[in-house]
């Protein structure tokens, strides 16, 4: 019963409208079938998250998580808390790994592509 | 059945030797029909001998760098300033190998074959089957059955009898790697599998080949060229290794192969293509051997992708250099040649291994014969849920059964009884009615029954709910031999 009445509880700073951010996501590899079989997807994110920082890398994926992934085979996208290894993110078009991997600061209009690797050959 | 069995053998045998025969009778006769060919020519000769000296026309000795048969094959390569003589000396003079005569494997050997390398390795321990042919483009259907290593050789010889081919026949192995790779001097990965891609990027690091790796899977591909520079491990000036950019692998259960997956052909086809072609660029423009006193600077590396249903099919991205910390290539690397050849690195275990399913009592599933009695009996046949995706369902199914692809239920959020009715669990069948549920070979069939039960379908026991054991491959081999098995 406690889960119904969170449920029915207004969203919190409602009166607030939080300032967010256009960004386009991508999936390629065959996570696009995680994700509505849809390879693009152009979203409005918050800027900051839910300590009022500005929003990551490691944000975005749990913000995926929670309101873009219909599918319910979360561990091929995230494990332990972490994408999943196999999976690349490229920030416009670059390894994350140049940009500072989960803590890259998420700037509007960026194109955060999520690659998993293929094998067959 | 044996003694046709029998027949057949002794006819493939016999054709493989006329082959043989047919392939020799033609090698002498082109060798008899181009006296050229059989001149001594001096292969020794420095890229400083392509200088042309006008005047010397008198001399009947041949005077030129490649033979005169060479001049007519690789004309069209050789004015491209990305290749010129030089290139083709360069090409003429290198050993790659390539790893895997599949998909990827074909494209690229012919390509190099075609292109003039000295000598082409191939290294794979699998046959030719009917399956690989529409993408396999090497392999022919009078070859099912070959070792895909000689069926590829056979290939690139009726293409290039100048080069040099070397078949490996069997997989590379942790014990076999350093010996088959020092003989090359690039490698392409044309594999499949994780784990190979791992033992293939190690030995390469430690011998100091660069690598061009390349994979595909349903409209998809991705090209890397890694280890470029080949430099020694924790050399600042080294291109990344595969472990550079995958430390760790993915879990076993999300890799997907082609055969479960699917492939195109013209897909596999691109990235095999694009792998020759790398390989083309490296050789001609000099790798290691390359007379260049300059230390290369490392290439930043790119990843290029490609998607057949994109808008934009090609995409490079660009990739991160070597890793600090990396297990193989960095400085702190405890990686070394006895190491893997000793084979105390487990490539299989280091990349999972998948488990067979099996979360059903035995009394929660029946056999494909048996279902087949039920359908033929009297009582009531209840319901069959075939839950393989839609494309298998529509080539072959069992009479009566309803398509619930398996990929719906996993993406259908939370499971809910509604989501199966009212088409699937119909007002006209009775509460106690039992439903059975297949799939491929048997293991998504039980997960669906477990969900069916935990959604209370079964209605407390009062409805029996079972999977057919083994699948669609089980009522092949034991109800319908005739059944198209994708
Ligand atoms: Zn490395």
């Amino acid at each position: 019963m406690s889960t119904i009445q969170a449920a029915e509880k207004p969203p919190e700073d409602i009166e607030i409208p939080k300032p967010e951010l256009s960004i386009v996501v991508e999936f390629t590899g065959g996570l696009e079938m995680l994700f509505s079989d849809q390879r693009r997807h152009p979203l409005s994110i918050p800027v900051t998250n839910k300590e009022g920082n500005p929003l990551t890398i490691a944000d975005l994926i749990e913000h995926l998580c929670n309101h873009t992934m219909k599918d319910t085979r979360k561990e091929l996208f995230v494990l332990d808390d972490h994408l999943r290894p196999g999976i690349l993110v490229l920030i416009n078009d670059a390894d994350w790994e140049l940009e500072g991997e989960e803590a890259y600061e998420i700037q509007a209009g960026d194109n955060i592509l999520f690659v998993s690797t293929l094998h067959g050959g | 059945m044996d003694s046709v069995t029998n027949k057949a053998e002794q006819l493939r045998e016999k054709i493989a030797q006329t082959e043989k025969e047919l392939q020799n009778l033609r090698r002498q006769l082109n060798e008899l029909e181009s006296p050229i060919q059989n001149l001594d020519v001096d292969q020794g000769h420095s890229s400083t001998s392509t200088t042309k000296q006008p005047g010397e026309a008198s001399s009947p000795k041949w005077k030129w760098p490649l033979r005169e048969e060479e001049y007519s094959r690789y004309g069209r390569q050789l004015i491209l300033p990305t290749v010129g003589i030089k290139g083709q000396l360069r090409l003429k003079s290198t050993a790659v190998l390539i790893v895997g005569a599949g998909g990827l494997g074909c494209p690229a050997a012919a390509y190099l074959a075609g292109a003039g390398v000295g000598t082409l390795g191939v290294v794979d321990g699998d046959i030719v089957e009917t399956s690989n042919l529409h993408r396999q483009i090497a392999h022919s259907t009078s070859r099912v059955g070959m070792m895909k290593v000689d069926s590829l050789v056979e290939y690139c010889q009726g293409l290039n009898p100048n080069v040099t081919y070397v078949p490996h026949r069997e997989h590379l192995t942790p014990q076999n790697a350093e010996g088959i790779v020092s003989k090359y001097d690039l490698v392409l990965d044309c594999t499949d599998h994780p784990t190979s891609r791992y033992l293939i990027s190690d030995i390469c690091v430690l011998l100091q080949k660069p690598l061009v790796s390349a994979s595909a899977l349903r409209t998809d591909g991705q090209l890397i060229v890694l280890n470029n520079p080949a430099a020694a491990q924790g050399a600042a000036n080294g291109g990344p290794c595969y472990r550079c950019v995958f430390p760790k692998p993915p879990p076993a259960d999300s890799v997907v192969s082609c055969g479960e997956g699917g492939v195109l052909g013209p897909v596999v086809g691109v990235m095999g293509v694009l792998q020759a072609l790398e390989a083309i660029k490296l050789i001609a423009g000099g790798i290691g051997k390359a007379a260049g006193s300059d230390p290369k600077e490392p290439v930043a590396p790119s990843l290029l992708l490609f998607s057949a249903t994109s808008t934009t099919p090609f995409r490079s991205l660009r990739m991160r250099s070597r890793r600090p910390n990396c297990f193989a290539c960095s400085a702190g690397s405890t990686l070394t040649l006895k190491e893997l050849g000793s084979g105390s690195l487990d490539y299989v275990q280091f990349c999972g291994v998948t488990t067979p399913v099996n979360v059903l009592k035995p009394e929660e599933r029946i056999s494909a014969t048996e279902y087949k009695d039920i359908l033929a009996g009297k009582s009531h046949k209840g319901l069959l849920f075939d839950v393989r995706e839609k494309e298998h369902f529509d080539i072959a199914s069992i009479p009566g059964a309803v398509n619930v692809p398996f990929s719906i239920l996993q993406r259908h959020g939370r499971p809910t009884v509604g989501y199966l009715t009212p088409e699937h669990l119909s007002d006209t069948i009775p509460a106690e009615a039992p439903i059975y549920v297949v799939c491929r070979v048997g293991n998504d069939s039980q997960i669906v029954t477990r969900r069916l039960k935990e959604m209370g379908l079964d209605g407390n026991g009062e409805r029996d709910i079972r999977d057919i054991k083994g699948g669609m491959l089980a009522w092949k081999h034991e109800v319908d031999r005739t059944l198209p098995f994708t």
